[in-house]
């Protein structure tokens, strides 16, 4: 098969494996993302389990993937360069943090959660959305 | 503890990072959600867009094939709403906190150029400084907002 045609196979089986493992984590679950940030109540440890089977596993994963002087069905790998800390990186998290504080939703659970339809989660969605329009404002 | 919870938590973080792994071996780029599907929304890079949107179907067809196969799998959400069983559970709150909340997520994103898989899962697995400052900054930041939330005003999330 063509490359162009592969592309969005590829895009689709990375996206499968994506939401799987924030449903099988419970990740889509606010309440229990909601549980590891509350540190100071009932902690529930889950999340720091999935962020570190994530980073351990593509820790190793990448350091086999760029033994590859390019990915399979593209041209080079795609890399942030910069280097610098800068406010808007730093303001920009900060604001995330304290929105993902109040919902339990980060952006990958909130859009995996589609399927539980629900209007407070139409809601984030749209806002998160109309959010992403605003950055790009203001960048 | 809970071992059988942190366990299903381990299996879905090694999940998240093959899904990382296979993107960037396949089409190398960084499986960052916020990047993938922001773009794909206000950008719509042309003749980028295709595998934006299967991945957006992916993402979404994760937990729904979980419901398929019985939802009993891995961790189950205590407060699921009855439609979709137990795979997703109810958000922690109404429109407005959402609306609020959702608003923040997309700016705070947006303006620090990645989420917590973006930053987190790949940002940290590349060692970068900037990612590793963007997470630890967005975990006291939420860190922060709960505890204010659930211990300060009590009533909320």
């Amino acid at each position: 098969m063509k490359t162009e045609t592969l592309k969005p196979v590829m895009g689709y089986i990375a996206g499968l494996l994506f939401g799987l493992g924030l449903a099988i984590s419970g990740m889509t679950d606010p309440a229990r993302v909601l549980g590891f940030l509350d540190l100071f109540g009932a902690w529930d440890p889950t999340l720091m389990f999935v962020l570190g089977g994530a980073v351990v596993t593509n820790f190793i994963g990448y350091r086999l993937v760029f033994k590859r002087t390019a990915p399979i069905y593209g041209e080079a790998f795609q890399l942030p360069t910069r280097q610098d800390l800068d406010g808007r990186l730093i303001g920009g998290a900060a604001l995330f943090g304290i929105g993902w504080g109040l919902s339990g939703y980060c952006p990958g659970p909130a859009i995996a959660s589609i399927a539980g339809l629900s209007l407070p989660l139409v809601a984030m969605l749209v806002a998160m959305v109309a959010g992403w329009y605003v950055a790009r404002k203001v960048a | 503890m809970d071992w059988s919870s942190s366990l299903s938590g381990l299996a879905g973080g090694i999940l998240i990072g093959l899904s990382a792994t296979w993107l960037m071996a396949t089409l190398g780029r960084i499986a960052g959600i916020s990047g993938i599907i922001g773009n794909l929304i206000t950008v719509r890079p042309r003749g980028d867009s295709a595998w934006r949107l299967t991945f957006l179907l992916g993402l979404i067809s994760g937990p729904l094939l979980l419901m398929l196969l019985g939802g009993g799998l891995g961790n189950v959400a205590g407060t699921g709403i009855d439609v979709t069983g137990q795979v997703i559970g109810a958000p922690a709150g109404g429109v407005a906190l959402m609306l609020v909340a959702g608003l923040l997520v997309g700016v705070g994103t947006g303006l620090g150029s990645g989420c917590t898989s973006g930053h987190g899962v790949c940002g940290l697995a590349r060692l970068s400084p900037r990612s590793m400052v963007a997470t630890l900054t967005f975990l006291v930041a939420a860190i922060i907002t709960v505890y204010v939330m659930r211990h300060v005003v009590g009533g909320g999330a």
